[in-house]
């Protein structure tokens, strides 16, 4: 066996010396015989491998070997380079969080630091190095995986500041472990574990935060900024680094891609694993990626009740994320991959084999833990090839190293060498045979360069027997021919060159005898096939197809424009020919076409409806569906979000809204704060993602609110100014006497910092920007009125507006319009004198007047809140209708194009199989822009889809179980329903 | 906290004094007719251009155009008449404002808590309690929220001075909150949000189980020092009340059911998000339903988006008694009762059967069949008259409504509110 001692590495040359003589190791190692990886497609079969002092000095079939070589012969492996992670927190602690848990109100909201950036989430001047201390445990854990090398951060804050690359050496010093002191620069959505600063609270506004940061760096850099702050000057400096920004999910990879590339920075995202759901859009972002290999266990299913709430995307999840590597290699996505998420790093090789098992090419597979990593810091030269002069870091293994029998035996790390696994152990598989006292017994040895077990029998009889092979020593123990006792036999045995196990056994009586077991040779053969097999098969897995979104209800395609004949329906149009029976209306390109009688067109596809009702679409005034988040409340102004941001096209409410005959929806800020963000007006496009469903020729909104919620009146321990509504008014008197200010200085053309929210209040002071304002008593309705008379601008709709009928006809001086809630009240304080007749009483004044959900529930059913105003006022039924049709549209600036049936409008019109403000009834066919989105015919189609694959997933998990795989335990998204309150 | 419930208080004192509530109505003094009236009986027949006559706050007769009239003429030609409407598991009176503490006296602390009387709380003047007038609700049952045996709900007619001349019957019945098999992640202790099996669920039933065999032991002994939680169960086992087991989920109806059947109590499920995967057991079992509204949401993303419109359809269809409970939504969406029920009609059943979702099946499932429910002689006099359709927004306009033959007011403080500001728009 050879030894081979490590060398020193790179000499401390100036360092003193004082336990023992100066003695620098100037001696190369060759590693000869083996199939060498110098890069995942430069392979050289049968080659040398030659490092000294810690780097590659040659690869190739006829290296010319120095004299002064340690010559290691490796006929039969393979050397691979050694992998590298640089998405890593290696060495670098992660801070505790602050204080306790959640906490309602009272919140800090200033910044804790002094000299840095006014945000303690903005933390650039980070930098790893400074916070690395070796970890040896982990080190050896990442070198058994295979790791050479790492780029480890400190994995805290929305900017977290640069990062270090470190080889996992165990030798030496930092000094030569840290190969690169500001090798990237990291970012993420999440806030820093040291501060309890609440801003941003929400995905839309650490979103916008990384917005300014940017805006204010650049300012600074021009030096617009007197004061010194330490962190836009090391954002500065890090211009030039790569920026690593932790998505972790697909939607918000495709979010801060969007982010980076209005600044003009190309993000590495590290992924969910969940790219492959949306691949296109994925690809189009043109990002490099890092992807976590944490696959999801199969789910425990044999309890049926707690199965019953397993849904089916989780349930794809597990059977369809293996594929998501495959999917980024097939769609030539450049990716690499991180260990992090995984609860140790051994964790790697089964998962990366499995997406293996689902088709990821084993050439991509080592790419993307070599030479990508290498190529995305700029290193290629350095790290994950065998290049001449790059650094030693490499593997030997047994043979394929993404093959399951595959031992890897050394890991060297810049010449350093840990010895994972013996690899000059013998295999020692086989069957022998020995005689003793007269009994023969047979033994098997099988995986004996992994995991040895060992088989015995005695004339046909088994025995129970365990197995153990270390250091070139077999120990054998195995029960007695005399099952009646429990009583062993112990063999011990030192492996010798030649094929048999000699040695000596002890009886349970202490009685010793030498016996020589001795090999068969038919064995080999067997184990051959074996080995040709294992490589050669790729069995195949069952993989559901993938839907938009990837769950229930998902679509395999969106659904297409047709040209669609409605005949003999009771067209509800909205305009002033009001309802009109037994009508025909022609639906083509998208559009209403032509509205009439015998209409005939060609090849339309003839729809009777006879007896039935066909609308404009439901519009909703005030939703909070399809959004990843609602309210930033971490100050008292918001106005730089935007909910464009964070749309969710996967909220199933989207489906059950169209199923309620909605097509067009205001996804509103909610009402944390005086100054909300801006809202995102979208069409229900099921399917879609979050940038097909904004309706592009809709104007620009934000949301405002007043009362209880703003002023924080349920916290016990409010900090935030304004706790009264006195304070209310003055709030809005100071952001647009800001606003203007910044306005004037802007068109004047003086140097200024470009401030998002001032931006968007500029809008409102310009006319370019609408309010949508949440408020329920007439006082406060009453001073936003006259605050925006102030400053020259005119409030488009008050949303809620509960006691709007006690201030009716200021509003209608003012020229807003209302969006109501039907008949809420009681709820809280403010709405106590909230009365049910409150919408008839304001359309009765003229005030544009709509009826709102506020709710995912009511949304789907806006046509019967919509009838409460008849019950509750007397408005006449076509009004009524108006009011989640036409009225909503307008108040959104959309009618031009919605809320009526119309020759030229947008065809988003709804099928009802009775009168649309009954209670009995229901949208059969609900269309966007001439495509249906919603059919109740192939909804009944979907269920039974979803219950037969749903069966079969489970079928699949349970027979995971039965293989012995691990399970979790069931578990279900707790469905969320957002609303103005919502605090996420 | 302490100032600020202080300023509700008196901000509340003012409300309530500057609109005054409306006037409960004189006992009938004498015999009325309504004639005209499509009679919605509310057991599923209907009697077109029919006559009601009742006296006494009793219904004495029931019949078509030939029957005799009596007393006042109430013309309701072309109209509509219904028994009244029952709220189910409602919080009525209990809360006034949701989010003002102080007017809210849902849930008692403690536990094991069958002795807590809703009664004691309701406040007859709620101004949430005559917005449900104007809609059809006549009747309610009014249950505590808190612990897990809850305590002891009361039914009331909504026009009175106070809960006692309100109260119609006193302690019906034990309301008890099944522990879920499934528990929540507490995100904001770090863990993960979402459902997962709740682990502790069978030492939470056991508590249960234990509490009953405790009651049991005590009462048949000598009592010598009362216990006052025991003694509140005595009901349940001696049947004259109702245990009403809040409960969704399919693994805990089973369980709930058998615990009812070892314990020999009457059992009424409530809530029943999954109760039409058991719909045999019940059936077998007699055991009726509570479903919750039916304006609520799928569990799951993979349910059908109608699910929860159909859900008592569902049952009733499997032969289960089915009404239909409020209790899960906010107080004052009970006067939406009538529309919950409409629901279910365009999810295929019949009106008249959507009706005794709200009128005779809760009369039933609550005892007090024998007084309401149906508009049948002997029963009382509690019904209303509606231009059209009251299970419909477009036609539940009321004209008339009468309590135990009472002829009560429709007018809340919205309506004068609403009235004052037409007013004030006139010119």
């Amino acid at each position: 066996m050879m030894l081979v001692c490590s060398f020193s590495i790179v000499a401390q040359e100036h360092f003193p010396k004082n336990d023992g003589v100066k003695s620098e190791n100037t001696n190369y190692t060759a590693f000869t015989n083996a199939k060498i990886f110098v890069t995942p497609t430069q392979i050289i079969d049968k080659g040398t491998l030659l490092i000294q002092d810690g780097k590659v000095v040659a690869t190739g079939t006829s290296v010319n070997i120095p004299t002064n070589a340690v010559v290691i012969d490796v006929s039969g492996k393979s050397i691979y380079p050694s992998f590298i992670d640089i998405y890593s927190g290696f060495g670098v602690e992660k801070p505790k969080r602050q204080g306790g848990g959640f906490r309602f109100g009272g919140g800090q909201y200033d910044a804790s630091r002094e000299g840095f950036y006014w945000n303690d989430h903005i933390r650039p001047e980070q930098n790893a190095v400074d916070h690395f201390k070796y970890d040896a445990k982990a080190a050896s854990a990442l070198r058994k995986a295979g790791f050479g090398v790492v780029n480890t951060h400190l994995q805290d804050g929305i900017m977290r500041g640069t990062g270090a690359l470190v080889a996992l050496t165990s030798k030496g010093s930092d000094a030569e472990r840290i190969l690169d002191d500001r090798s990237a620069a990291y970012l993420s959505l999440s806030k820093s574990l040291k501060s309890r600063q609440s801003y941003p609270n929400s995905l839309m506004g650490s979103l916008a935060l990384i917005r300014q940061v940017n805006h204010d760096a650049a300012w600074y850099a021009k030096g617009g900024i007197k004061i010194t702050d330490r962190s836009l000057e090391a954002f500065n400096n890090n211009k030039g680094l790569v920026k690593i920004f932790v998505a972790g999910s697909k939607a918000n990879a495709l979010r801060v891609d969007k982010v980076g590339d209005e600044f003009g920075t190309q993000y590495v995202i590290v992924g969910g694993g969940d790219e492959y759901e949306r691949i296109k859009d994925i690809k189009a972002a043109n990002a490099t990626y890092i992807l976590p290999l944490n696959f999801p266990n199969a789910y425990d299913v044999e309890d049926t009740f707690a199965a019953s709430v397993l849904e089916l995307s989780a349930m794809r999840e597990w059977n369809q994320k293996p594929s998501n590597p495959k999917a980024l290699a097939d769609n030539s996505i450049r990716f690499t991959f991180t260990t992090d998420g995984l609860k140790s790093p051994s964790m790697l090789k089964a998962n990366l084999m499995k997406a293996i098992e689902y088709g990821l090419d084993k050439t991509k597979a080592l790419e993307a833990l070599t030479t990508v990593p290498a190529q995305v810091l700029g290193q290629s030269n350095k790290i994950g090839s065998l290049k001449n002069g790059a650094y030693a870091n490499f593997l030997i293994t047994s043979g394929d190293i993404f093959d399951k029998s595959t031992t890897l035996y050394e890991n060297w790390v810049k010449g350093d060498r840990d010895i994972i696994k013996d690899m000059n152990i013998k295999d020692i598989d086989g069957n022998y045979s020995f005689t003793m006292a007269g009994k023969t017994y047979d033994v098997k040895i099988s995986g004996s360069a992994s995991k040895p077990k060992s088989d015995v029998k005695s004339n046909g009889k088994q025995l129970g027997s365990k197995i153990s092979y270390k250091d070139n020593w077999v120990n054998l123990t195995f029960t007695s021919t005399d099952t009646t006792q429990q009583e062993f036999m112990r063999f011990t045995s030192r492996v010798n060159q030649n094929d048999n196990l000699s040695g000596k056994i002890i009886d349970p009586n202490g009685n010793i005898a030498y016996v020589s077991a001795v090999k068969s040779s038919s064995d080999d053969d067997s184990k051959k096939d074996g080995m040709n097999k294992r490589g050669g098969s790729n069995k195949e897995v069952k993989m559901m197809p993938v839907t938009y979104p990837n769950g229930a209800y998902g679509v395999s395609e969106l659904p297409q424009q047709e040209t669609i004949l409605f005949k003999n329906a009771t067209v509800w149009t909205n305009e002033s020919e009001g309802i009109l029976e037994n009508t025909d209306v022609l639906i083509k390109n998208g559009k209403i076409s032509k509205i009439g009688n015998n209409l005939s067109a060609s090849g339309a596809k003839v729809v009777d409806a006879t007896g039935k009702h066909l609308t404009a679409g439901i519009i909703d005034e005030h939703s909070h569906i399809a959004a990843a988040s609602i309210n930033e409340g971490g100050q008292n102004s918001s106005a730089e979000v935007s909910i464009e941001d964070v749309i969710d096209p996967e909220d199933v409410n989207i489906y059950r809204n169209l199923a309620g005959g909605v097509t067009s929806i205001q996804i509103l800020h909610g009402s944390a704060n005086p100054i909300g963000g801006r809202s995102a007006i979208i069409k229900l496009k099921w399917g879609e993602t979050a940038d097909g469903l904004i309706n592009k020729n809709a104007p620009k909104f934000i949301k405002f609110a007043l009362g209880e919620n703003v002023k924080q009146s349920r916290s016990q321990n409010g900090t935030r100014f304004p706790r009264t509504r006195m304070g209310v008014e003055q709030l809005f008197t100071d952001y647009f006497t800001r606003a203007q200010e910044y306005d004037a200085k802007k068109k004047n053309g003086q140097p200024y910092r470009y401030d998002i929210e001032l931006e968007t209040l500029t809008e409102i002071l310009n006319g370019e920007r609408f309010i949508s304002c949440h408020s329920y008593v007439q006082s406060e309705i009453n001073m936003m009125m006259k605050v925006a008379e102030k400053f020259n601008f005119k409030m488009n709709t008050f949303t809620h507006i509960l006691e709007g009928y006690k201030v009716a006809d200021i509003m209608k001086e003012h020229g807003v319009g209302a969006s109501t809630f039907s008949d809420w009240w009681a709820y809280k304080f403010e709405v106590n004198d909230a009365i049910p007749y409150n919408a008839s009483i304001m359309h009765n004044v003229g005030i544009t007047t709509a009826i709102n959900s506020d709710s995912g529930e009511m949304s789907r059913r806006l046509n019967q809140e919509a009838a409460k105003t008849v019950k509750y006022g007397g408005v006449s039924e076509e009004d009524a209708w108006k009011m989640v049709t036409l009225n909503p549209a307008k108040l959104l600036h959309i009618d031009n194009r919605v809320g009526s049936i119309k020759v030229g409008k947008d065809a988003d019109v709804v099928l009802w199989n009775d009168n649309p403000l009954s209670v009995y009834a229901k949208a059969e066919r609900t269309m966007i822009e001439g495509a249906t989105y919603f059919d109740i015919d192939k909804d009944k189609q979907m269920r039974s889809k979803i219950k037969k694959e749903r069966s079969e997933l489970m079928t699949m998990m349970m027979q995971e179980k039965n293989k012995g795989m691990k399970t979790q335990p069931i578990k279900a998204k707790d469905k969320q329903l957002l609303e103005c309150d919502s605090m996420d | 906290m302490r100032k600020i419930i202080y300023i509700y208080s008196i901000l509340m004192l003012c409300c309530t004094l500057s609109f005054a509530q409306q006037t409960p109505a004189d006992t009938q003094s004498q015999a009325i007719s309504i004639t005209g009236a499509t009679i919605h009986v509310g057991n599923g027949t209907v009697i077109e251009n029919g006559t009601v006559v009742f006296e006494n706050g009793k219904i004495q007769a029931v019949g078509n155009s030939s029957t005799v009239t009596k007393g006042t003429v109430v013309d309701a030609s072309g109209k509509h008449l219904y028994p009244g409407f029952i709220g189910a598991n409602t919080n009525l009176g209990l809360v006034e404002v949701d989010a003002v503490n102080a007017s809210n006296d849902q849930r008692e602390m403690g536990s094991m808590i069958p002795h807590v009387r809703s009664l004691i709380a309701y406040n007859a003047e709620s101004k949430v309690i005559e917005s449900m007038r104007p809609n059809g609700i006549l009747t309610a049952q009014v249950s505590p929220n808190g612990g897990t045996f809850s305590g002891t709900s009361s039914i009331m007619q909504l026009d009175a001075w106070n809960w006692q001349d309100a109260a119609i019957k006193v302690d019906d019945g034990v309301h008890l909150n099944w522990p879920s098999s499934f528990s929540r992640g507490r995100w904001w202790l770090g863990e993960p949000r979402g459902l997962r099996p709740n682990n502790n669920y069978a030492k939470q039933v056991e508590g249960i189980i234990a509490f009953v065999k405790e009651s049991k032991a005590y009462l048949k002994g000598k009592r010598a020092t009362k216990n006052i939680p025991f003694e509140a169960m005595e009901g349940l086992f001696d049947g004259s009340q109702k245990l009403y087991v809040h409960v969704n989920d399919e693994k805990g109806i089973t369980d709930a059911v058998n615990f009812a059947i070892e314990n020999g109590m009457t059992m009424v499920v409530v809530g029943g998000y999954q109760a039409h995967t058991v719909n045999g057991l019940l059936k077998n079992n007699n055991i009726p339903v509570l479903i919750d509204h039916t304006h609520s949401l799928p569990a799951t993303s993979d349910h059908d988006y109608d699910l929860p419109y159909k859900n008592p359809k569902l049952l009733a269809d499997a032969g289960v008694l089915v009404g239909i409970h409020t209790g899960s939504n906010s107080n004052f969406q009970t006067r939406n009762l009538p529309f919950y029920a409409g629901q279910v009609v365009g999810q295929g059943m019949d009106k008249e059967d959507a009706l005794k979702l709200i009128t005779s099946n809760i009369a039933k499932i609550l005892g007090i069949d024998d007084m309401l429910g149906t508009i049948e002689v002997g029963k009382s006099a509690t019904l209303f008259v509606s231009e059209g359709d009251a299970l419909d927004m477009r036609g539940n306009q009321l004209t008339h409504a009468f309590i135990d033959g009472r002829e009560i007011s429709l007018e809340t403080h919205q309506t004068e509110l609403w009235k004052r500001y037409s007013e004030k728009y006139k010119n």
